[in-house]
């Protein structure tokens, strides 16, 4: 099971922890810390939301007070904590706009892409895997990583522009990107873990 | 309307009173408790004057013995008198194989569980020997502070596992103290020097104790301490700075090596001889060892020489830890320095060379750690309703699953904020599969046997499918402290099964419980008395928690019938409460807890909705 697919059961869970506390999550992410509902999303401000609230909800506001108390707050926090995860990775914060649009990215388990895409991705890998054998590593490292990283961020627009027209076409469009993005972030990943092994060695 | 009041005849509870909170650091040498008093945070003395306690168990025929006086017995009765036992807090049988060698004792025959040391007086846990240093914290406490603490903040290594978070706040269970918080003690440290108040950025902690050296790479942003790397050796401290010298000293007898412990008293001339270097640049040392008496001169730079290979492995780990956390030396802001080792000036100036900046020495760096956790110890305890200070953490190693083939799966990675939830979904198989082992893990590597092995727990009734069909979710919790509890659920069934994750190496509730009870077997009645008192305690949270609610609160998010209900049921567990039913209390607190906790989380969607004021959508769009 991927990730994001746990990630949406997650979703599910906390609304089931909250069932007995009434608490208040009917909210979405961004009604719950008081942000605009956009793919633009400004950072300093989602932090600063967090910190605010972190002030009120933490347990470590409570911890003299009874368990119930506690308790009810170690939910909200977790809540409130995964918001924040979710809407400041930008690949996680394009799937819970699509989520909130009826699209659910989380929880599937194939997609299909098209040709020329895997085609690429395909190179990709094999570059890294490579990588070992390379006479300068780190540098066929960087490269790698460059590569990702204009990807990630040309797909990004793309999904901005799409997610914007907010046509039924459109979100099938954003939602591709948003499958492409999963591939590269994946593969972004990969570059990080095999980095880690090669300075440990 | 007229509130209830809540309150013993002759003991009415000011609104101001100061609750008594303290910070304890539980270390593997040494372990102190501090306390704000004044505004002011101070460890604690014994009667004696001496602010250390020797983290030294010794049971004998006649009962247990803690600190100084059991460190005196160490070497006449090695067995019976526990030393360092911190290392083996949250360890299994299995883990201590690499602690041979440095545990001399003799341990009881297991299931592969928790390691159990025999004494005089019978198998003991590390959990229960860890206790007793907490119980002799305790009463130093209450003989100083004059009163019941309310709670206490104690501090861990960063680098602590669920199992050994687990087993310090066990300890403290078994020895009636009320965690407030498990602290990072590299973050006490930092809050000790007010770091927290100060510049955002990167933080070292250089922490060389008698036998263990740490070194923390924290960041701070935005009132978040997060640990970016922790390093260190487990078996480097001030004793081998002391060996180093010893071994010089038989040189100069014309002898041959010194082993460790076997020349107590050329060990002991060392260290006097070290901490004398630390004000003087001379210093002569008279020996008298087998049948030769000499005078020796010992000056800082023959000591700094001696030990030059001890300090250049320190700044090898510092090297390593900053290179681990992706920061190089220039992007660290601060410096702190803990642990008594840190007086020696080679110490100083080597640490200043490397980092290119004055390190932090304000703070006695014995007692630093004890202070940071007693300053938050003070905050979290309510006497500061005013402080900013939120100290918010992160997950120190990944929590995952066993799966196919023995990898582990993780289900929340390290950093991660806390607390946290995650659910995770898994499947049958094999056709007809009715049962599912459940095997939670901790570690960074991908294989099952590289990780730290938490808990097992089977899910069973799981109605035969073909392969695959069955959907198991599992879902993980973690607190503010970093403890872990897991539940799983069979999802066409719902069945369940939850545990609170009781390490594999620790100890299960009901043995928590057992221990407790025997401690107090003698006396049956202090064990209820005990009980009546905590129950209590309880209730009067509660009742005075939801008293103050009320009167913040009530008008506004209570109906009249609402707020009348509410009472009834408060005069109820009033009554109870002054009663001396334990378990009629315990169950009138479940009872209103429950009738109340729709106005607990109205007053949170309240208060979220208070700190977002000026927040309003509208608003934020208007400016974009």
């Amino acid at each position: 099971m991927s990730a994001d697919a746990a990630k949406a059961l997650t979703f599910e869970f906390l609304s089931s922890l909250s069932a007995g506390y009434m608490m208040d999550i009917t909210q979405n992410y961004f009604e719950f810390l008081a942000l605009p509902v956009t793919y633009q999303l400004d950072l300093q401000s989602l932090s600063e939301r967090n910190r605010e609230l972190q002030k009120t909800l933490h347990p470590d506001r409570f911890a003299h007070l009874s368990d119930r108390e506690r308790r009810l707050s170690v939910q909200y926090t977790a809540y409130l904590n995964e918001a924040v995860s979710t809407l400041k990775s930008p690949l996680t914060r394009a799937q819970y706009l699509l989520k909130m649009e009826g699209i659910d990215t989380f929880s599937e388990t194939q997609v299909q892409l098209e040709p020329m895409f895997l085609m690429q991705q395909m190179e990709l890998r094999e570059g890294l895997e490579s990588v070992r054998e390379a006479s300068d590593p780190d540098a066929v490292l960087l490269a790698l990583q460059a590569t990702v990283d204009g990807e990630m961020k040309a797909l990004r627009s793309q999904f901005d522009g799409f997610y914007q027209q907010s046509t039924p076409t459109s979100l099938d469009a954003a939602a591709v990107c948003v499958r492409k993005m999963q591939f590269i972030d994946k593969l972004g990943r990969e570059i990080e873990a095999l980095e880690d092994q090669l300075f440990d060695e | 309307m007229a509130l209830l009041q809540i309150a013993e005849p002759g003991q009415s509870p000011e609104p101001h009173q100061r609750k008594l909170a303290v910070g304890i650091d539980l270390g593997t040498t040494n372990s102190l408790v501090a306390s704000v008093r004044s505004g002011e945070a101070a460890t604690l003395p014994d009667e004696g004057g001496s602010h250390l306690l020797p983290s030294v168990v010794r049971y004998t025929d006649q009962g247990v013995v803690v600190g100084q006086a059991a460190l005196a017995q160490a070497a006449v009765d090695p067995f019976n008198t526990i030393m360092s036992v911190k290392r083996l807090m949250g360890r299994g049988a299995v883990d201590l194989k690499g602690l041979q060698g440095e545990a001399v004792y003799r341990f009881a025959d297991t299931d592969g569980g928790m390691p159990y040391l025999q004494t005089v007086a019978g198998d003991k846990s590390p959990v229960e020997i860890s206790a007793e240093i907490l119980k002799t914290l305790k009463a130093r406490a209450r003989a100083s502070l004059e009163g019941e603490l309310e709670g206490a903040v104690i501090t861990v290594p960063a680098y602590f596992d669920d199992a050994q978070r687990q087993a310090t706040k066990d300890a403290a269970q078994l020895a009636g103290i009320k965690v407030l918080r498990l602290l990072n003690e590299p973050t006490a440290a930092a809050v000790a020097y007010g770091l927290d108040q100060g510049a955002e950025g990167v933080i070292a902690v250089y922490d060389l104790g008698g036998g263990t050296f740490d070194i923390s790479v924290l960041r701070l942003n935005k009132g978040v301490f997060e640990v970016l790397s922790t390093g260190g050796d487990s078996a480097l401290g001030g004793d081998d700075f002391d060996l180093a010298l010893a071994q010089w000293f038989l040189q100069q007898l014309g002898g041959a090596e010194v082993i460790a412990g076997e020349s107590r008293y050329l060990t002991e001339k060392a260290r006097w001889t070290k901490e004398r270097l630390t004000e003087n640049a001379t210093v002569v040392v008279d020996l008298d060892h087998a049948g030769q008496k000499v005078s020796l001169e010992v000056t800082r730079e023959l000591f700094d020489g001696l030990v030059e290979t001890l300090v250049n492995k320190t700044v090898r780990a510092c090297r390593r830890a900053l290179k681990d956390a992706g920061v190089s030396t220039d992007e660290v802001l601060e410096v702190v320095m803990v642990g008594g080792s840190t007086r020696m000036p080679v110490i100083r100036a080597r640490v200043e060379q490397f980092f290119e900046r004055q390190p932090h020495i304000d703070i006695d760096p014995d007692r630093v750690v004890a202070v940071g956790a007693a300053i938050q110890a003070d905050v979290l305890a309510g006497n500061k309703p005013d402080s900013e200070m939120l100290l918010l953490d992160v997950l120190p190693l990944s929590l995952g699953l066993e799966t196919m083939g023995g990898l582990a799966e993780k289900v929340i990675h390290r950093n991660t904020s806390i607390p946290v939830a995650r659910a995770q979904e898994f499947t049958t198989y094999q056709d007809g599969q009715t049962a599912m082992m459940v095997h939670v893990v901790q570690g960074e590597r991908e294989l099952v046997d590289d990780c730290r092995s938490l808990a097992q727990f089977v899910l069973r009734g799981i109605p035969p499918m073909a392969a695959g069909a069955a959907k198991i979710r599992v879902a993980f919790q973690v607190d503010a402290d970093g403890l872990l509890s897991v539940s799983a659920k069979e999802l066409s069934t719902g069945i369940e099964s939850e545990i609170q994750v009781k390490p594999s190496y620790g100890l299960a509730d009901n043995e928590i419980a057992e221990m407790l009870k025997a401690s107090y077997s003698c006396a049956e009645g202090d064990m209820a008395a005990r009980n009546l008192r905590e129950q209590q305690v309880e209730a009067d949270r509660l009742l005075h928690s939801l008293e103050q609610a009320i009167s913040a609160d009530g008008k506004q998010l209570l109906s009249e019938g609402e707020l009348i209900h509410l009472q009834e049921q408060m005069v109820i567990l009033f009554s109870l409460r002054n009663g001396t039913d334990s378990a009629l209390i315990e169950q009138g607190v479940k009872v209103l807890a429950q009738v109340s906790d729709f106005f607990a989380a109205r007053r949170m969607d309240l208060s979220i909705k208070n700190a977002l004021k000026g927040h309003s959508i509208d608003e934020i769009e208007g400016n974009s």
